[in-house]
């Protein structure tokens, strides 16, 4: 029971969420990137919702554009990961061999690293930005992804049907798209759900120590991070836009236990 | 006799030491029924596997209607591979619970562009559906909504989609309640009639082979040891072996038994295959000779060949009995499986 009201909740929020991300320039009270010295350090009030920052720009507004980036890091990371991932994941199981092999390996010595550290890694190489941060998670991401995918398709690998769908004549990648992906496709997206979260928390976490978006524009991990720098000016930026990532990841992670548990084989009728 | 298969020393050899299958020669006649029997792990399967090309053989070449199909690719075998069709022995395994049984059962035309559009491919679907006796009203079930035998007959009627020339059936019934067996092999049989297809029919069961093949071949650690017209086999196999699956089967009355032989242990493992004939160290009759030196598939009889060194010397002598006639053509009545096989 209390199971499904937090469903329900984590549902609502990415709903508003999503309205947020979409409609944003719409709803947003004040102009995010809008200094006013006038104001700088204020509390909530019915005019600055949730106060204003040492600039004096809207808290509230802010984080509403900070969502934009970080949502659409956190979604587009792991969907390229995904993509290319699962692509490697199952071409590595279906066809063996050396490829398999050096796919394994690969993986294993990307695994050794922490995503963080991957992510650290490759803003370092291609330096700080937006479009660097996504390529930077996502390439964090890719291992996961490879593995499951590639355990995942070991055992449909072995299923008959496969068989049956080479012997009857279909071309590998076909039977890779008709076959093994439909039968893969349960914990897949339930992992796609979880690194959601894990994305958003990477955004922040880099863009924290600079690594991500660069002012003034928001995301909310630099504000968090020039929240803090400005704690006892006014701790609500750190404190909101932490809020923010907080609730959006548990969103996701609630979402996906959720989805675990509905596309569960055991669960359903097979 | 037309040869519609043929396999010439046949070999595969899995990791560089287990002989799977070690030197395997037969041909198929069209419309014909050969049986390859005998028991787990003797690499029976493998052989299906192997003129599907699912596995690439070691050595030795796979005819079909006179081509060497064994080394041509994938792109190159599709064509052939419209001819070749297979039944599958788990029917849960067999078919992708992703997919409907619409889906499933045209899935051969589809992948080979035999149908056009949406439409034509369920006024398909409901026909082959028909075909086996099932409703068109399940044409968008799901195969878990199905019951095993239901399930084979799905297998079945895709494997006859494409119209084949072949079809290997490896353990089709096996996995089956003896109580839907007899119906599903009643519907190889009617489905074999009516589109004349040759079936390589892989089995343990020696009643269902007495009841489906034209002829039996049996398959001991990766080698045929003996392969004969059915009647002739079922009248007196050669090889001690053959004779000791056939004792295995019960009879229906207790004047037609024969003499159980019973062998002691395991086959050995394909890894280290006996010296000589690969039956001695289980084989009854086994004399020092068959330690040493390997004896040839040959002829013994019309048409009936044995790989043992005392073929002649051995059935007449073991068998209590003259056995009971094979079943010419007769159908199973509702009748549960095993008792009327073995009549």
């Amino acid at each position: 029971m209390l199971d499904r009201i937090f469903v329900t909740f984590s549902v609502c929020f990415l709903v508003l969420l999503a309205v947020v991300v979409v409609f944003g320039d719409f709803i947003q009270p004040h102009d995010p990137l809008l200094q006013n010295f006038a104001v700088r350090d204020q509390g909530p009030s019915s005019t600055y919702w949730l106060g204003t920052d040492d600039f004096g720009r809207d808290v509230f507004s802010r984080i509403l554009e900070g969502s934009r980036l970080s949502m659409t890091v956190g979604l587009v990371s792991p969907l390229i990961a995904a993509i290319i991932g699962i692509t490697m994941g199952t071409s590595a199981a279906y066809f063996g061999g050396w490829p398999e092999r050096i796919v394994t390996r690969l993986t294993d010595m990307m695994m050794s690293f922490d995503p963080l550290l991957l992510g650290v890694l490759v803003v370092a190489l291609l330096g700080p930005g937006i479009l660097n941060l996504s390529i930077a998670i996502s390439f964090a991401l890719i291992p996961s992804f490879i593995r499951l995918s590639r355990a995942s398709a070991l055992a449909v690998r072995q299923e008959a049907y496969v068989d049956a769908a080479i012997a009857m004549g279909r071309p590998s990648y076909s039977t890779i798209v008709r076959h093994v992906l439909p039968n893969i496709s349960g914990p897949l997206v339930v992992m796609t759900t979880l690194w959601i979260g894990t994305a958003i928390r990477l955004e922040a976490t880099l863009s924290f120590i600079g690594l991500g978006a660069q002012p003034p524009a928001p995301s909310w991990g630099n504000i968090v991070r020039y929240g803090v720098q400005n704690i006892f000016g006014s701790p609500l930026p750190a404190l909101f836009a932490g809020l923010a990532i907080t609730l959006t990841v548990l969103s996701f992670n609630i979402l996906g236990d959720a989805l675990r548990d509905r596309l569960d084989p055991d669960r359903t009728v097979r | 006799m037309n040869k519609l298969l043929e396999v010439t020393d046949l070999k595969k050899i899995f990791g560089g030491s287990v002989r799977a299958v070690d030197g395997v020669s037969f041909s198929l006649a069209e419309r014909e029924t050969l049986a390859l029997v005998g028991e787990s792990g003797c690499g029976k399967s493998t052989v299906s596997r192997l003129i599907l090309r699912l596995t690439n053989p070691t050595q030795g070449t796979i005819r079909f209607e006179g081509k060497d199909i064994t080394r041509i690719s994938q792109g190159a075998l599709k064509s052939i591979r419209r001819e070749i069709q297979f039944v599958f022995q788990d029917p849960f395994s067999s078919l992708d619970p992703r997919m409907t049984a619409g889906e499933i059962v045209t899935e051969p035309l589809s992948v080979h562009g035999l149908v056009r559009n949406g439409r034509e491919r369920r006024s398909t679907a409901e026909r082959l559906l028909q075909a086996v006796g099932l409703s068109s009203k399940h044409v968008d079930n799901w195969p878990r909504q199905f019951s095993g035998g239901q399930r084979q007959r799905l297998g079945i009627i895709r494997a006859f989609a494409l119209g084949p020339r072949l079809i290997v059936a490896d353990e089709p019934v096996s996995a089956l309640d003896v109580s839907v067996r007899s119906q599903v092999i009643n519907i190889l049989q009617d489905m074999q009639e009516d589109k004349g297809t040759a079936y390589l029919f892989i089995s343990h069961d020696m009643a269902t082979v007495r009841h489906m093949a034209d002829r039996v071949a049996v398959m001991y650690l990766g080698k045929i040891v003996e392969l004969a017209p059915k009647t002739s086999f079922f009248a007196g196999p050669q090889h001690p072996y053959a004779e000791a699956l056939l004792s295995a089967v019960p009879a229906s009355h207790p004047s037609k038994r024969r003499r159980r032989i019973l062998l002691a242990g395991d086959p050995p493992s394909p890894i280290s295959i006996p010296s000589g004939c690969r039956f001695h160290t289980r084989c009854p009759i086994a004399q020092d000779v068959c330690k040493s030196s390997e004896p040839p598939l040959k002829p013994v009889a019309d048409n009936h060949l044995a790989a043992c060194h005392f073929a002649q010397a051995w059935p007449i002598a073991s068998r209590l009995k003259d056995v009971d006639a094979p079943t010419e053509g007769g159908r199973f009545d509702n009748v549960p499986g095993d008792l009327q096989v073995c009549r």
